[in-house]
């Protein structure tokens, strides 16, 4: 079985470049400007999207990712608007991958089965799920799998090679290798260890090696590419989208546009400076 | 969920993975599960060493001041007329509370495995008053994290701290209580992996923090039940505890939890009342998973975790250790709660008729306390865990009674 995932991976190795992986909070500043984001990231750039489910206790998040997943709460964002922004989504655009990333209570209380059922249905493709390590598969990763999406598991610098096996068994579509040992926007990793880090996951998986963490520039991104399959930019965006607002926190004209810049900018280094402008 | 069933030991959780029943578990992070493996083996292997059994016993004679008395509370006795009262006496160990049995524990761990960081989280100040003694004992760095409102309305406890050496840091986010602080202490964790042990406050979090924090805690039902037998020649009828987390109410009930005669009651904080803003978990919320463990959690529909509210700062968190969930589950806690304005009136009684002025914590089980006793024989036993001393909570009594102690 392949999914959108398994194909944009495939179609980025045949164009000889890594891919650029988006995160944004769903529902961040509002629905409505959120939806608009997302449906203009393609074009700006992005190759792969994760949207992040917003939680209440973030634990692995630094305080941009932590005040964007509030600001969606606080807007009204709930799991079921987070499902229909992707199916609005997929009626435009039935190629780019969709990841949703979060925490495991709101799946959970949303109900696993239905979860998945509604998931899928919407036009997931993958699921990244903080604290589900695979002590716990039987929770939603086994059940995922078998519903036909992919789940990404998280490597990290504490994951030696006595416990990769184990993290890549039931991992699919790409794995995301963590490249500190931190929270979400925290320092920027060094690229000698990235690399160093990515080469050994690479001996023991086919998979494609997705990095992020503390990635937040053109020239990051260009320098992490030259040893992975695809980079991560999640704080930075978050952050753009915080700046654009006005001092109630509300959406203006310039949000859309402050992200698709910024993303323009970091795809140019996956895509070379001629698509820069 | 709450129809009792049949088990043959109340006391064989939790199973390898950390599991008592459908709650517990190991929900963290990938860059924690190799450090919560690392901790589990060296846990077991100390548990296994009669050395540190030793070393431990030494300190919890000589530098807790245990064993702490059991003590008939004559006049609350008379006061109630029915059952006899006796107070579990925590709030007289070194540093005022329970919270330090557990912290003797981990730090003697944290020692053992050469970690020179400590990381904890704290709501009323008890765990990381205890936490930065054991720390200034050990000669090890102590980091502990406070809800900035906690720290405002647990001052004397942050002097504490401090005054140890330790470094205080207020947590600004969410409603910057307990739960927020324990969401940053897990930060803190996740970054600084190599040097940094989480000392744990309570039963609760990832395996196997709920097994091995009621394993320390536990002294305080063995002491009881030896107390009891040489003061009356048998067990006690019925224990009652306040439950925040849970691990002073799992110290005292763990070694008693197959002694199937004896009544248990846990008392919830029931805040401005269950149908307002309360912490009760088990009387007001669902199962769900939070740091690191499945768990009866306040939480709205969407499975977002609501701000829970105690007059108690110990006691003012959204959830409850995975052992007690299951407890609650097969009937063998008996779930009661207790308002912020019970608590008072508790604080009031106990200070003027026993002399004894208890943590806002206790006061909870202390509020449910006449209900219970009135009720039973005049030779029915029943033990209070009196968790800790109420010296904290002084300045924010004198706020909630209008200035009139």
């Amino acid at each position: 079985m392949t999914t959108r995932i398994d194909r944009r991976f495939a179609d980025l190795k045949s164009e000889g470049r890594a891919g650029l992986v988006t995160f944004l909070m769903a529902g961040d500043p509002d629905a409505k400007t959120a939806l608009a984001i997302l449906k203009a990231l393609p074009k700006a750039g992005a190759d792969v999207i994760e949207i992040g489910m917003p939680f209440t206790d973030p634990m692995a998040d630094g305080p941009a990712i932590q005040a964007a997943g509030l600001r969606a709460l606080k807007s009204g964002q709930t799991m079921v608007k987070t499902l229909a922004a992707v199916r609005a989504f997929r009626k435009d655009d039935d190629t780019t991958p969709i990841v949703l990333m979060g925490y495991y209570n709101p799946i959970y209380i949303y109900g696993v089965a239905k979860f998945l059922d509604d998931a899928k249905g919407a036009g997931v493709d993958g699921l990244i799920v903080v604290d589900l390590p695979p002590e716990e598969d039987e929770e939603l990763c086994l059940p995922a799998l078998a519903a036909g999406l992919n789940f990404i598991r998280l490597a990290t610098p504490t994951t030696d090679d006595k416990r990769l096996p184990a993290v890549l068994k039931n991992t699919s579509g790409f794995v995301y290798y963590v490249s500190i040992a931190g929270i979400t926007g925290a320092a920027a990793p060094d690229v000698g260890q990235v690399h160093a880090a990515v080469g050994r996951i690479k001996r023991h998986t086919k998979l494609p090696v997705a990095v992020g963490f503390g990635v937040r520039s053109a020239k990051q991104v260009k320098d992490i590419a030259a040893g992975a399959e695809a980079v991560v930019v999640g704080s930075a965006l978050v952050n753009a989208v915080a700046k654009s607002l006005d001092n109630k926190g509300k959406a203006t004209g310039r949000t859309v546009k402050a992200v698709t810049n910024l993303v323009s900018e970091l795809a140019s280094g996956v895509r070379g400076p001629k698509k820069a402008k | 969920m709450t129809a009792p069933i049949q088990v043959n030991s109340f006391r064989t959780g939790p199973d390898e993975r950390g599991h008592f029943g459908i709650y517990g578990g190991r929900f963290v992070a990938e860059t924690l599960m190799p450090l919560i493996l690392d901790l589990e083996r060296a846990y077991a292997e100390a548990k296994a060493d009669p050395a540190y059994r030793r070393e431990m016993d030494g300190h919890l004679k000589n530098y807790v001041g245990r064993p702490s008395p059991l003590y008939l509370a004559e006049r609350l006795t008379a006061h109630f007329a029915g059952a006899k009262i006796y107070f579990k006496r925590e709030d007289l160990n070194h540093t005022g509370a329970h919270k330090v049995n557990n912290v003797l524990g981990q730090i003697m761990l944290a020692k053992r495995m050469g970690k020179p960081r400590v990381i904890a989280e704290t709501g009323a100040g008890m765990h990381g008053v205890a936490t930065a003694t054991l720390c200034a004992k050990f000669g090890l760095k102590c980091i502990v994290y406070m809800g900035a409102v906690d720290v405002g309305r647990q001052q004397p406890n942050v002097l504490r701290m401090k005054a140890m050496g330790a470094e205080v840091r207020a947590v600004e986010s969410g409603a910057k209580t307990l739960k927020d602080a324990m969401n940053e202490a897990l930060r803190d964790w996740v970054t600084n992996v190599s040097d940094t042990f989480y000392c744990i406050g309570t039963v609760a979090g990832p395996h196997p923090y709920p097994m091995m924090v009621r394993d320390f805690q536990s002294i305080i039902g063995i002491e009881t039940r030896e107390q009891m037998q040489q003061e009356e020649g048998r067990l006690p009828d019925s224990l009652i505890a306040c439950i925040g987390g849970g691990s002073n109410a799992m110290g005292l009930f763990y070694p008693f939890l197959d002694d199937r005669q004896v009544e248990i009651y846990g008392v919830e904080a029931a805040g401005h009342g269950l149908k307002k803003k309360h912490a009760a978990s088990v009387a007001g919320g669902k199962p769900g998973v939070l740091h690191g463990n499945r768990t009866y959690l306040l939480m709205d529909d969407d499975g977002q975790i609501e701000e829970a509210h105690s007059i108690s700062a110990g006691l003012d968190y959204p959830g409850i250790g995975p052992e007690h969930s299951w407890l609650h589950d097969v009937g063998r806690i008996k779930f009661l709660s207790a308002t912020d304005k019970e608590a008072l009136a508790a604080f009031q009684l106990c200070s003027r008729m026993e002399g004894i002025i208890p943590a806002l914590e206790s006061c909870h089980a202390l509020a449910r306390l006449g209900d219970i006793v009135s009720n039973k024989p005049k030779d029915h036993l029943m033990v209070v865990n009196l968790s800790g001393r109420g010296d904290k909570d002084l300045d924010s009594v004198a706020h909630h009674l209008g200035g009139k102690l």
